[in-house]
């Protein structure tokens, strides 16, 4: 399998990878991993005339806790840098476990998170988990820069609000009053499988009753989504184990799943409906497992 | 910047210099030009397979910068100034290494297509972590596929050298 031909150039500064955007418009697009668009590229549903390659940007490579902040991740941290950091480990270890479940070993030293985010397929797996923490991301463009909320960043498949002349900087796990988050991928293998759906929840749980849930799903709609009547559902109640199977219930009723190859709509629904419980249960009873 | 040169037909050439195996490789590329390709092609490092050419099937594992990647993947000029390890630079000596050893005295191996990234895969992970258990094994070769052995014999192998390494070893291979 081969490549079409295409120019490459790996500016040396943000600044400068921003320039090349802008002045290549429609025809350039950003290289990060690669696992994503090389294998568009193979397969023949892409040929960008040119790739600006973000492999010199060195600061966007770190993961670090910034006080006041949260967990700041750079864009161009592979899976495996979130599964062997020490602060989401720490902090988030929800997050560097949805990694570690995704793909294979190989995949995750050349994949990115940023990839996985601008990429924006439904199935992915960091967006749910990163969405029910509240993360925020940065965009950066010759115009300056936005800052925005993940879920935001979303308007369809494969489509972000991101500008041709933007890229991705970084995503922020903000500070927060959460007791425990959970990310349940249903994958038809343990190994190698795109989710059929995802399920990422984030509770706060103060002696018994829930004060806050965060309820976010990938592969059950255009977008990622949140299941905002399940979350306002939990909200203020007694933990019991009728009250999440009920918020499984709301939380498959709002998805709006497609069939495809991995999965029925109906079959998908009525994963939602039973893994939303199950998340919820791990999130309660394990903390930020 | 990699020095770049403009053809006939406007499209550009870049030099790159990468370390395979200890030793450096300056050779001029495409940007199209894909790692695998370069090993195989160029270097004549053959040792390396393609097999889905999709990051899927692990056949075309190598150590960048000592972490196992799918070859096939990563255009080579984004490997420029990296050091890489193929499977004919995973001994370090005339002799084979105990991972390819076990591999033999084991029946891990049939037609042998997976076998060289198998054996990259199961070296990372021994370089990492001397004594998995059973489930680490089979994590770090589940983007290998084999389509012979039904993998049975390959965990017992990298077992095996986990057995057979004492960890006063392990300790001055640091
Ligand atoms: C075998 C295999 C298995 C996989 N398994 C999984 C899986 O289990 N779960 C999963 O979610 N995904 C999976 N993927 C998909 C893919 O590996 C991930 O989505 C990965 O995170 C993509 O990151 P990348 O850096 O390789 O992206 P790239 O291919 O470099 O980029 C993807 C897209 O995003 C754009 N982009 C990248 N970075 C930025 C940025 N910083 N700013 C703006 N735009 C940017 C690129 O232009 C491109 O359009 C798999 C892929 C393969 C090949
Ligand atoms: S040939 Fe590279 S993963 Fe299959
Ligand atoms: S031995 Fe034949 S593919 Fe593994």
């Amino acid at each position: 399998m081969y490549l079409p031909d295409f120019d490459y150039y790996a500016p040396d500064s943000l600044a400068e990878t921003c320039e090349a955007l802008e002045r290549f418009g429609a025809k350039a697009k950003v290289l990060s991993g690669g696992t994503d668009i090389i294998a568009k590229m193979k397969s023949g549903l892409l040929s960008p005339g040119v790739l600006i390659s973000l492999k010199k940007l060195e600061d966007l490579k770190k993961i670090d806790y910034v006080s006041g902040k949260g967990v700041v991740i750079g864009a161009l941290s592979t899976h495996n840098d979130l599964v062997n950091s020490k602060i989401l480990n720490d902090k988030y270890l929800s997050v560097s476990e949805a990694a570690h479940n995704m793909a294979s070993n190989q995949i995750r030293n050349i994949g990115t998170v940023g990839g996985n985010l601008c990429n924006a397929v439904p199935s992915a797996d960091l967006p749910p988990i990163l969405i029910a923490l509240g993360a925020t991301i940065k965009l950066v463009g010759t115009k300056g820069e936005r800052v925005m909320l993940l879920e935001d960043l979303f308007t369809g498949p494969m489509k972000t609000v991101i500008a041709e002349n933007e890229i991705l900087t970084e995503i922020v796990i903000p500070d927060q009053l959460s007791t425990g988050s959970n990310y349940i991928k249903f994958g038809l293998r343990r190994s190698g499988a795109l989710a059929v759906v995802g399920i990422a929840v984030a509770v706060t749980v103060n002696g018994g009753t829930i004060t806050e849930a965060k309820i976010a799903i990938g592969a059950a709609a255009p977008t990622p989504i949140r299941a905002r009547e399940a979350e306002k559902f939990l909200q203020g109640k007694t933990i019991s184990d009728d009250l999440l199977a009920e918020a499984g219930v709301i939380a498959s009723g709002e998805s709006k799943p497609i069939s495809d190859i991995r999965g029925s709509a109906e079959y998908r629904r009525d994963l939602i409906r039973v893994l939303t419980r199950r998340a919820l249960h791990k999130a309660i009873n394990e903390g930020h497992v | 910047m990699s020095q770049v040169i403009t053809d006939k037909h406007g499209i550009q050439h870049y030099m790159i210099t990468i370390n395979v195996n200890g030793d450096d490789y300056t050779r001029v590329v495409k940007a199209n030009t894909l790692l695998v390709n370069v090993l195989r092609d160029e270097l004549d490092l053959t040792g390396t397979k393609k097999g889905c050419e999709l990051g899927d099937c692990g056949s075309c594992t190598i150590l960048l910068e000592n972490k196992p990647v799918d070859s096939c993947m990563i255009l080579a000029i984004e490997a420029d100034g990296k050091k890489i390890t193929t499977i004919e630079g995973i001994a370090e000596s005339s002799e084979l290494d105990k991972v390819q050893e076990a591999f033999i005295n084991n029946g891990a191996i049939q037609c042998g297509y997976c076998t060289p990234g198998m054996i990259i895969s199961a070296k990372a992970l021994l370089t990492r972590n001397p004594h998995p258990n059973e489930k680490e094994v089979r994590e770090a070769i589940a983007g290998n596929l084999c389509r012979c052995t039904g993998f049975v014999n390959i965990v017992k192998a990298v077992l095996k050298v986990s057995e057979e390494t004492n960890d006063k070893e392990v300790i001055s291979n640091e």
